[in-house]
C-alpha cells in the first residue's frame, strides 16, 4: 500500500474520524464480552447512558470522574510532549493529596479562600516534588522515567499507608485515614450551587474542582503551545540532538516538564480531599492516575482532545457502576476489561485502520479536485 | 428510536420488578471482592441465607473505589432495602453519611464501631479478632514441628495488626521460643486481591522453615492457603471456616462470626426489634473462635485452647490489641 502523504490528510479525518472508528470497534468488541457474559449489550448501553446522563446526580458523578481524568490526562500529556512517559501520576496524585491536607490543616487560621489557594499550591508542589526525583534521575543519569515513576507509585503508596496508620491517622477510629478538615474549608459542591438557585438535588461528589480542571486545561494549552518554554520542551521531545544544537538544554526541560506533569497530577488531590473526602483516605487515587494515560493518548495529548476523552471515561466509570448494579453477571472487572479494549483500540491498535481511512479520504478528495 | 425506548423501558422494568419482596437485604462489599472465600463471601452467604430462610429480597454492590461506596449504598437504599450491610472499616464514612438520610432503613456496619448515629439506625460491630487469633496462634505453635510459623497479612493497617498481634501472642504463650515470620502483601488496595503475591510470600516463609501459615489477607489468602497446601504444610484460614479448601492441609480457621451478627439483625429487623448501638464482640460473646470441622486440631490442642479461652473470657488473661498501639 502506498504511504499516505500526511500533509494532504484533512485534520478532521485523523483527529475525529479515526478515533471514532476505533472507539466504535472497541465498543463492538466490549458488546461481545457482555453478550458472552449472558447479558444484552444494548440494554447495557442504555443503562450506561441512563446512569451517566439520565438523572442529575448521575451526570454530576460523570463530571466528577471527568475532573479527575482531566488532571491526570493533562499530567501525562505535558510530559509526553517532551517524550517522557510519566506513568507515575498515581503516586504524584497521592503525594499531592498529602500536600493539600497538610497545608489546609496547618493554615486553618487563615481566611478560607487563601487556604484554598495555598492548598492548591501545596498539591502542585508536593506532586511536582514527587516527580522531580525521577526527572532528575532521567536527566542526569538516564534512568528511564517509565521504570522510576512506576516504582515511585509503590513508594508513594507505602509511604502514605505508613503515614496514615502510624503518623497522621485519626486515632479515634481504626481505618487508615486522617481527621476531617474543618467544614468551612470544604470546596462548595454542586449540591451547594444548586441550593443557591433553590434547586434541591441529592449528594454527588462534583465540586468546584471541575472549574479548576478547565482552568488547568487552558493553562496547559497556553504553556505548551504559546510560550517559549513550551516550544523548547516540544523541541526536546521531537529531536533532542537538534534541540541541543539549537541551544536548548534537554536537562532543564526534562525536569521542568516532569515537575509540571507531577503538579497537575497532584491537583487530583484537590478534588478528592477538598472536594470529596475532606480527609486523606488510604488509596484515594484509585487508579485515576493510570486511566489518565489512556485519556491523554486518546485525546492526542491536547487539552481539546483530553476533555472529551476524560468525559468518555467518566461515562464509562459512572455508567459502568450502574450496569454492575443492575446486571449481576457483569462484575466491576468487566469494566476494567472494557476500558482495556478501548485503550487497546485507541492506543496500541491506533494505526490498524488509519492508513486505510486516510487513503480513502485522500483519494476521495483527489477525485473531487479532479472533477 | 422505538427500539431504544423499549430497551429503556425493559431495563426499568427489570430494575423495579424485584421490589415485590416485603423485606430486602442490601450488601456493599469491601475491596477484597465478593468471592474472596473469606470476609466478603461470608456476608454474601449470610445474605443468601437471609434470602432463603427469611424470604427476603437481595441487592448487592461491589465498589471499585471509595467514592462508589456511598453511591452504591444510596442506590441500595433507594431500591427499598430494609437492612443494609456495610462490609469493612472503609465504609464507615459512607454509613455515617447515608444512614441519617434513611431513618427507616437499618444498617449493620461490620468492623466499624466509632461513627455518630443521629438516626439510631446503625448496628456497629467490631470483633476482637485478636482473641480468636490468639487461639489459632496457640494451635499453630502446638502443631508446628519446625518451631517456625508464618503470618501473611493484607496491608499493614490497624485491623490486620490485631490479627497478627493475637496470633503472635498465642504462639508465644505456648512456646516462648517460637520463631514467627510475618509479611504484609502490599500497600495498595490490590493487596487484598493478589493471590499470586500471597503465594510468593508463603513460599518464602516455607523456605524460612515455617510449617504453619496463618492468613489475614482477604482474597490474597486464597494464594496463601494454596501455596501451603502445595508445599504439604498446614494453613490457617480466616473469618469463615476455610478448612474445606484444602482438607488435610488445613489446620484450622479463625472464625469471625459476622454471619451471626448479620442474620440476627435481619431477624430483628423483620420482627421490628432492631436496636442500634456499638458492639465489641469477642470470645465472651461467642463471636470469635476457631473451626475444627475438616481441620487437624487434636483433642489435646482443643483442651489447651479451651483452658486459655476460659481465662480470656473470665478476664484473668488479656490479649493485647495491637491496633491500639
Amino acid at each position: 500500500m502506498a504511504t499516505v502523504d500526511k500533509s494532504r490528510v484533512p485534520w478532521w479525518v485523523s483527529n475525529l474520524i479515526v478515533p471514532l472508528v476505533n472507539l466504535t470497534l472497541a465498543l463492538f468488541v466490549s458488546g461481545l464480552f457482555i453478550f458472552i457474559a449472558g447479558e444484552n449489550p444494548f440494554e447495557a448501553v442504555s443503562l450506561i447512558i441512563y446512569g451517566s446522563f439520565g438523572y442529575i446526580e448521575g451526570f454530576a458523578y460523570t463530571l466528577y470522574y471527568t475532573t479527575n481524568f482531566i488532571f491526570t490526562g493533562l499530567a501525562f500529556a505535558v510530559a509526553f510532549h517532551c517524550r517522557l512517559f510519566n506513568i507515575g501520576g498515581e503516586g504524584q496524585a497521592y503525594i499531592g493529596g498529602l500536600g493539600v491536607f497538610l497545608v489546609a490543616i496547618n493554615f486553618s487560621f487563615l481566611p478560607v479562600p487563601i487556604v484554598w489557594l495555598l492548598a492548591v499550591g501545596g498539591a502542585v508542589v508536593f506532586g511536582a516534588a514527587w516527580a522531580f526525583i525521577p526527572a532528575y534521575l532521567q536527566a542526569t543519569r538516564g534512568s528511564h522515567v517509565v521504570i522510576t515513576t512506576i516504582m515511585f507509585n509503590f513508594i508513594a503508596a507505602s509511604l502514605m499507608v505508613f503515614l496514615l496508620v502510624d503518623v497522621i491517622r485519626d486515632t479515634t477510629q481504626m481505618g487508615p485515614h486522617t481527621v476531617a478538615l474543618p467544614e468551612e474549608q470544604w470546596f462548595p459542591s454542586f449540591e451547594d450551587f444548586a441550593a443557591l438557585f433553590g434547586i434541591k438535588i441529592r449528594y454527588s461528589p462534583l465540586n468546584i474542582s471541575f472549574l479548576l480542571a478547565i482552568a488547568a486545561s487552558f493553562f496547559v494549552w497556553f504553556l505548551v503551545w504559546k510560550t517559549r518554554w513550551g516550544y523548547e520542551m516540544r523541541a526536546v521531545g521531537h529531536n533532542t540532538q537538534a534541540a541541543i544544537y539549537a541551544g536548548i538544554s534537554p536537562y532543564k526541560n526534562i525536569i521542568i516538564a516532569m515537575c509540571i506533569s507531577g503538579g497537575l497530577a497532584g491537583l487530583l488531590g484537590v478534588n478528592e480531599i477538598l472536594g470529596v473526602h475532606h480527609k486523606i483516605v488510604a488509596g484515594f487515587p484509585a487508579g485515576y492516575g493510570f486511566t489518565g494515560i489512556a485519556v491523554a493518548l486518546m485525546g492526542r495529548n491536547h487539552p481539546i482532545g483530553i476533555f472529551p476523552a476524560a468525559f468518555l471515561f467518566g461515562i464509562l466509570y459512572q455508567g459502568g457502576s450502574e450496569v454492575t448494579f443492575d446486571m449481576p453477571n457483569i462484575t466491576r472487572y468487566m469494566f476494567v476489561a472494557v476500558q482495556g479494549v478501548i485503550i487497546l483500540f485507541s492506543g496500541a491498535l491506533e494505526n490498524l485502520f488509519r492508513p486505510q481511512i486516510e487513503n480513502f479520504f485522500v483519494n476521495r478528495l483527489n477525485l473531487k479536485a479532479k472533477a | 428510536m422505538k427500539k431504544i425506548l423499549s430497551i429503556i423501558s425493559v431495563s426499568f422494568a427489570l430494575v423495579f420488578s424485584s421490589s415485590a419482596f416485603a423485606n430486602k437485604i442490601g450488601v456493599v462489599y469491601d475491596s477484597g471482592g465478593k468471592f474472596d472465600k473469606s470476609f466478603n463471601e461470608l456476608a454474601f452467604k449470610t445474605a443468601e441465607r437471609v434470602k432463603n430462610e427469611l424470604g427476603w429480597g437481595m441487592v448487592e454492590f461491589e465498589a471499585s473505589n471509595n467514592t462508589q461506596i456511598e453511591q452504591g449504598m444510596r442506590k441500595i437504599a433507594d431500591r427499598g432495602a430494609s437492612l443494609i450491610v456495610a462490609m469493612g472499616f472503609a465504609q464507615a464514612d459512607a454509613v455515617a453519611a447515608v444512614a441519617p438520610d434513611y431513618p427507616d432503613i437499618n444498617f449493620v456496619a461490620v468492623d466499624v464501631c466509632w461513627v455518630d448515629d443521629p438516626a439510631s439506625n446503625i448496628y456497629q460491630a467490631c470483633y476482637k479478632e485478636h482473641e480468636g487469633s490468639f487461639l489459632v496462634g496457640m494451635i499453630a505453635a502446638m502443631a508446628s514441628e519446625s518451631g517456625t510459623i508464618g503470618f501473611v497479612g493484607g496491608m499493614d493497617i490497624p485491623l490486620i495488626r490485631k490479627f497478627q498481634g493475637g496470633y503472635e501472642q498465642g504462639a508465644l504463650y505456648v512456646n516462648p521460643d517460637i520463631n514467627i515470620l510475618a509479611n504484609m502483601t502490599g500497600s495498595t488496595p490490590e493487596a487484598w486481591n493478589n493471590p499470586t503475591k500471597g503465594a510468593e510470600l508463603t513460599k518464602a516463609q516455607i523456605d524460612g522453615g515455617a510449617d504453619v501459615v496463618y492468613q489475614a489477607a482477604g482474597g490474597t489468602g486464597i494464594g496463601v492457603l494454596q501455596a501451603a497446601a502445595d508445599a504439604g504444610i498446614m494453613g490457617i484460614g480466616v473469618d469463615t471456616n476455610q478448612n474445606w479448601m484444602h482438607p488435610g492441609n488445613m489446620l484450622t480457621s479463625m472464625l469471625k462470626r459476622l454471619d451471626l451478627t448479620i442474620f440476627e439483625q435481619a431477624e430483628k429487623t423483620a420482627a421490628g426489634t432492631f436496636e442500634s448501638g456499638i458492639h465489641i464482640l469477642g470470645l465472651a460473646e461467642g463471636m470469635v473462635g476457631y473451626a475444627t470441622e475438616d481441620g487437624m486440631v487434636t483433642s489435646a490442642m482443643e483442651s489447651a485452647v479451651a483452658a486459655a479461652a476460659a481465662d480470656i473470657v473470665s478476664g484473668s488473661m488479656e490479649v493485647a490489641d495491637w491496633s491500639q498501639e
